[in-house]
């Protein structure tokens, strides 16, 4: 470990700590600019390609089905790379593998979770969304029902869980720029918000996949080179390596076993409802199936993309635990109390949510440190902009279009409509994103899973699968679900008692999903068998047309004649 | 977005929006839901899709429920090693959804669209 790296760790934070309102002292900065070269060359060449991307995709982007569905033609592998890239977020990344640091064993918790959602989608979603959608979700759930209703419950759905994704992204994205700039975090905010911007309004679906297909590529070699190097420090032998973990953890061997991440039966199982069919109702995920050509790639790109982020979370456990083995003991890692003691578990310069960029430093010296640090940047900037996206759509695909302007309007207001949107929710994120600088994001991200859970999969799946499924259940339900979602977070521990700072929470556990999915699919049960107007009717006998393209996709080769 | 629902009515393999539905069951696709070739691939595919999902749930869930009542199991050593119990269950949960999507894609890429291909060519289109 040479004196440099730890430089370049320490600056930075003393700076940002410290002197974020001042001028910043120069000194400092021309110190910053020095070490900082390598990461900021990366971070630089990432944006001029990524723009120069976008550049070119703003060119061919003209149509409505261009903007939003990259007019159909991403084939099956690119598409599994994009999923995978929307999937293996900042969050993800630096999130899961700080988990893991702190907890072990914990950490799986959450890779399983957000795993095994996967099959689901595929086995009862993918390919019949791709046979019935268009642009949105909500193209598929309102495709029999009330055009104004289903847009106006799917689209709320849509903002809720990208506000909630938005916040954990740029929370990760203010800490790390934070931490290799010095820059004050609401700045890093600002720049992330910024290029985001950028790649939406501009590129449209094109750009965003593209962004985030070459970001998929470059932290897949990142992270499994970081695994690597891990590994090859314990002889590839994963037993030594757990091994030394455990020996250097405060929590010794308790780290291989599950232990206060989830504290009570029913919040475990209620965490693992919501990650499981929360990625069945992701906004961003599910209009990456309106991309390719027909429901065999939508198949495909699943298959692939669940290999590739299996593969993703064993890297990110091996990380973890990388973290734990040769950072512990370190500390020149850590911010120094009296006598130079350090708490192992608190006191990681950054956060524990930046073991996996001091973890490069480790093994990787600078130079590694900074091409994991634009990558994790690329990474954030790639799902945002993913996420932005998806919620423009929301807006003015949905929303405008079929709610405030009842269908009459065009293709291209639409989409300037949707540019304008992007340039909001931009916005809109940057703010949140300083509002809630001190909450973990793997935690966040959950949040935007159980509202994913709990309204968007049970309006979606019922529509799909449910002839009796009428517009009065799905709207009452999936607002019900969304309602009780929100609420019961909001009642948490995590939101009442740490952020409102009152005494006790009302709501006992930390994810709401058990409660309010099936809550939601029995509202849309019981309201849709009770639901006896001409208009219910009409719905339940309109299935027979849905149901076969949604089984053959026999009628949406001409919808998607693009 | 030119045509809005109350219109109806309209053949939605001519409508170039989804968004529009027949206001009665159209005998069109009573037809085809009628035809052997459709009852076999979707009851065939939706039988396998669920008990797929149901082994999914099953595997998951089974995880999960040691993880809340029998952390103890889980935290045992295996083969006198670092490595706990859990740790094995919980990779295995992850290639075990991988090797499950493989299969449904595997079957679906074969029987499926086999079946599918028969029913358009059947409807001569």
């Amino acid at each position: 470990m040479t004196r440099l790296p730890t430089l370049l760790l320490t600056v930075p934070l003393a700076l940002a700590a410290t002197a974020a309102r001042a001028a910043g002292p120069d000194l400092g900065a021309v110190q910053q600019q020095a070490t900082n070269w390598p990461a900021i060359g990366m971070f630089l060449f990432f944006v001029l390609f990524t723009l120069g991307i976008t550049y070119k995709a703003a060119k061919g982007t003209k149509s409505a089905a261009d903007f939003y569905a990259a007019g159909g033609g991403i084939s099956a592998g690119t598409n599994s790379l994009a999923i995978a890239g929307d999937y293996m977020s900042a969050a993800s990344f630096l999130g899961i593998s700080g988990l893991v640091y702190t907890s072990g064993f914990d950490g799986l918790i959450y890779s399983t979770g957000f795993l095994v959602g996967w099959p689901i989608v595929l086995f009862l979603i993918a390919e019949r969304l791709r046979n019935l959608g268009k642009f949105t979700f909500a193209d598929v759930a309102s495709f029999r029902l009330d055009q104004t209703a289903i847009r106006l419950i799917s689209a709320t759905g849509t903002l809720v869980v990208v506000a909630f994704y938005l916040i954990a992204q740029m929370v990760g994205a203010g800490k790390l720029i934070q931490l290799l700039f010095g820059l004050p975090y609401l700045y890093a905010v600002v720049i992330v918000g910024a290029l985001m911007i950028i790649y939406v309004a501009f590129g449209g679906m094109k750009a965003t996949t593209w962004v985030q297909v070459i970001k998929a590529c470059l932290l897949l070699g990142g992270a499994t080179f970081m695994a690597g190097a891990v590994l090859y420090k314990y002889g590839f032998n994963p037993e030594t390596l757990f091994a030394a973990a455990v020996q250097t953890h405060p929590k010794g061997d308790a780290i291989m076993a599950p232990g206060g991440l989830v504290t009570n039966p029913i919040d475990s199982i209620s965490l693992g409802v919501g990650l499981m069919f929360g990625t069945a109702g992701l906004p961003h995920i599910l209009m990456r199936f309106f991309t390719v050509s027909d429901a065999q790639a939508a198949r495909k790109s699943v298959f692939y993309a669940t290999g590739l982020i299996g593969y993703f979370y064993i890297l990110t456990f091996i990380i973890g635990f990388g973290g734990i083995a040769l950072l512990m003991s370190d500390p020149s890692y850590f911010k120094l109390g009296a006598g130079g003691s350090f708490d192992k578990l608190k006191d990681m310069i950054g956060g524990t949510n930046m073991v996996a960029v001091n973890l490069a430093n480790a093994v990787g010296g600078p130079y590694f440190l900074g091409f994991i640090s634009a990558v994790a940047f690329a990474t954030i900037l790639a799902v945002v902009a993913g996420l932005t996206l998806a919620g423009a759509s929301a807006v003015s695909h949905d929303l405008y279009a079929q709610v405030i302007a009842r269908g009459r309007t065009t293709e291209k207001h639409e989409v300037n409509l949707s540019k304008i949107s992007a340039v909001a929710i931009g916005i809109v994120a940057i703010v949140l994103g300083y509002i809630f600088e001190n909450q973990n994001v793997a935690f966040m991200v959950g949040l935007a899973f159980s509202v994913a859970a709990s309204c968007n999969f049970p309006v979606l799946a019922m529509s799909i699968l449910w002839r009796g499924t009428t517009t009065w259940g799905a709207l009452i339900g999936g607002l019900v679900g969304l309602v009780a979602a929100v609420v019961m977070v909001v009642l948490s521990d995590a939101v009442w008692v740490k952020t409102f700072g009152q005494p006790a929470a009302l709501f006992p556990y930390a994810n709401p999903a058990l409660f309010s999915m099936p809550l939601a699919f029995v509202t849309i049960w019981l309201v849709s068998k009770v639901d006896n107007t001409a208009r219910a009717r009409r719905e339940r006998a309109a299935f027979d047309a849905q149901y076969v393209r949604s089984e053959t996709g026999i009628g949406a080769s001409l919808a998607h004649a693009h | 977005m030119t045509t809005s629902y109350a219109q109806g009515g309209a053949d939605p393999r001519l409508a170039r929006d989804p968004g529009v539905a027949a206001v009665e069951s159209d005998p069109q696709f009573e037809r085809i839901i009628r035809t052997p070739t459709f009852r076999t691939l979707v009851h065939e595919r939706t039988r396998f899709g669920w008990i797929l999902t149901g082994l999914m749930l099953v595997v998951y869930f089974g995880f999960i429920g040691l993880i809340a009542f029998d952390k103890a199991l889980l935290a045992t050593k295996v083969g006198g090693g670092t490595a706990s119990l859990g740790l094995f269950l919980g990779v295995g949960v992850i290639v075990f959804a991988f090797i499950l999507t493989g299969i449904y894609v595997v079957r679906a890429n074969g029987r499926y669209d086999a079946l599918t291909a028969e029913l358009t060519r059947s409807l001569g289109r």
